[in-house]
């Protein structure tokens, strides 16, 4: 503030910060206003679920395979469960699960990539190996081995798509840190005395986050897509009960051929929480670096 | 060249070295008693006995790690616990129906993503470029899964084009010994045969094949958006060099080398989307083997399975690399 105080006022304006600028040029990229509108609802079912359905997921509501109708808006399931109701509760699985593996990801695969990147040298390459053996396993088997291995339920399902996802994470901060290393900022912040910490959590880290912010967008989109794939190999949350996406294309699949709308309903929920993400993700990536301006 | 090769091969030792440790602790961190969660509802002592035994779980760790490593190296992959048969031979007469899914999938994402993406680069931000772009968002946010219902309800149910399950005609007989089935019929003579394997294999193999469309659509664009820009295009160009020349010679010969790189890492997302791809169209390799393996809580196999995915996605990612340094000789002398 004071700083800003003292420069000619009309510079002080036009100065938005990293963030204030990438604001602005987001506001002006459609897909990606599409992509948050698309993250908005799936966020609103997801959080209001328990306001706004108008059925228990869990009970039984109408008949079995109810055709849609303006009491059951998606109709309902074998069950005679409210579709409509169970898919709002999906959304709150695959936000919760999906935004806890991705932070967990970000985690894991922050840590170890600050090390290898800010340290460099023997632990580096212990790292890049041990990335390379997880991203050897295609990711959706490497999530099969760890759910089998740590038994159904949420946490496991969080946990198992954090460990596919932090080698990613790990790789892309690296990358950037070490690109940043001889960066003048850098190189001037060692010259001054700074001890190796402060230059990697001062300096470097904030300027390599960007694209990791970018990454961890799209891999949300992933993330939820595997989550439903999991459920839908029967490797779901523990209670087959729950509204989970995918565990329900297992139910919906076997009436495809007498009510194909239950698989376009549940599979149409899981694709615009992709798409949202996958928006959002380019855009953030065309806005925070500037030199992709067309 | 040699020495490149050999240096990738010892690159890849520890990653191996890696893989072993991971797939060797998989067994033993699962939960409980390792004879009652490997064995399950198949357990009988003297099951149990004969599993205690052929892990070596009265060793200590070390002890069993050798082991492990060294049956794995000489090819004895395990054996099913639900059925006893050993790994190796189950896996062989599945794996071509994967071979011949990830093939097909290969194909189609190739035939569509090359063009698809050099179309969009010719003409940036018009409306073919728009379409594409939407094309392969869609490519990379419907699930696999969703995409091969939605595929079997509009051809299978609704059109009634295309079968929607299976490889083969059930009734069809004939003498398939590759097991790779567009290959035995051929073989066999059997054209009509061949044409019912094809048609058996287009919807599995544009649903496997959506996500790696995308990204190779996505990549060939880019790539060729920058050669495009490069000096000696325009050198080309102003030499009065025809636009067909121009494109075939100077721009795709250095714009396909990243697309290369990319084919080579979609190999492994192939596998393993062939897991939810062979489920939904009940397909006969060995993905579904492995969602058969775990619903028997047949541990071994899964731990098998991606063992040998990670083996063949590391040795077609060796290939590429070593393609493209035959092709780039920049890359070889790094």
């Amino acid at each position: 503030m004071f700083r800003a105080a003292l420069v000619d006022p009309q510079i002080a304006r036009s100065s938005r910060g990293l963030w204030g600028d990438a604001a602005r040029r987001l506001r002006r990229n459609k897909p990606a206003l599409v992509g948050l509108f698309c993250i908005v609802l799936f966020a609103l079912a997801a959080i209001l679920a328990p306001i706004i359905s108008p059925f228990d997921p869990y009970a039984m509501n109408g008949s079995s395979l109810d055709a849609p109708s303006l009491t059951h808006l998606f109709g309902t399931d074998l069950l005679g469960r409210d579709i409509f109701s169970r898919v709002l509760y999906g959304a709150q699985i695959s936000l919760f699960v999906g935004v806890g593996a991705v932070v967990l990801a970000l985690a894991i695969g922050g840590v170890l990539g600050a090390i290898a990147g800010g340290f460099g040298g023997r632990i580096d390459g212990v790292i890049m190996r041990a990335t390379d053996v997880f991203l050897s396993i295609p990711s959706i088997l490497l999530a099969i081995g760890i759910v089998t291995a740590l038994g159904r339920g949420m946490v496991q399902l969080m946990f198992a798509i954090a460990v596919s996802y932090a080698p990613t994470f790990a790789r892309l901060l690296r990358g950037s840190l070490l690109a940043l290393r001889e960066a003048d900022y850098v190189v001037a912040a060692r010259t001054i005395g700074a001890s190796r910490m402060r230059v990697l959590v001062r300096h470097m880290l904030p300027n390599a986050l960007t694209p990791l912010i970018v990454q961890a967008t799209l891999v949300l989109a992933t993330a939820i897509i595997d989550i439903a794939g999991l459920g839908f190999l029967g490797l779901g949350p523990a209670d087959p009960r729950t509204p989970e996406w995918g565990t329900m294309l297992v139910d919906a699949r076997r009436f495809m051929q007498t009510a194909p709308h239950i698989v376009v309903f549940i599979g149409g929920a899981i694709v615009i929480s992709a798409i949202g993400f996958n928006l959002l993700g380019d855009g953030l990536r065309e806005s925070l670096d500037p030199k992709l301006k067309r | 060249m040699g020495r490149y090769i050999v240096r990738r091969l010892i690159a890849a030792l520890p990653v191996l070295f890696g893989l072993s440790i991971l797939l060797f602790a998989y067994i033993r961190i699962l939960p409980g008693d390792p004879c009652v969660a490997i064995l399950g509802q198949h357990r009988t002592p003297a099951a149990c006995a004969a599993l205690r035994e052929h892990l070596g779980l009265d060793l200590p760790l070390w002890q069993q790690y050798i082991s492990y490593l060294l049956k794995t190296l000489s090819g004895d992959l395990g054996s099913s616990v639900v059925n006893s048969q050993p790994f190796l031979g189950e896996f062989l007469t599945r794996f071509p129906g994967t071979i011949e899914l990830t093939i097909g999938a290969l194909i189609f994402s190739i035939g569509v993503g090359i063009p698809l993406g050099r179309l969009a680069a010719r003409k940036v931000g018009g409306w073919v470029d728009g379409l594409i772009t939407g094309v392969s968002l869609f490519g990379v946010s419907i699930p696999v899964f969703v995409l091969g219902l939605a595929l079997v309800v509009i051809f299978g149910v609704i059109l009634g084009w295309l079968p929607t399950q299976g490889r083969i005609d059930a009734r069809a007989r004939f003498d398939a010994t590759s097991g790779i089935l567009l290959i035995d019929t051929l073989f066999a003579g059997r054209l009509d045969l061949f044409v019912d394997v094809v048609r058996h294999l287009i919807l599995p193999s544009i649903a496997l094949g959506s996500i790696p469309l995308a990204i190779i659509a996505r990549i060939t664009r880019a790539s060729v958006i920058e050669v495009a820009n490069e000096d000696y295009v325009r050198t080309a160009r102003s030499k009065g060099l025809k636009e067909k020349t121009v494109d075939s010679r100077h721009i795709m010969r250095n714009a396909w080398l990243p697309v290369t790189t990319v084919v080579g890492l979609q190999v492994g997302g192939l596998l393993g989307g062939a897991v939810l791809t062979e489920t939904v169209f009940v397909w006969n390799g060995v993905g579904r083997w492995v969602v058969d393996a775990i619903e028997n809580h047949d541990y071994p196999i899964v731990q098998s399975t991606i063992l040998v995915f990670a083996l063949i996605f590391l040795v077609v990612n060796l290939i590429v690399d070593v393609g493209y340094a035959l092709l780039n000789p920049k890359i070889r002398y790094q």
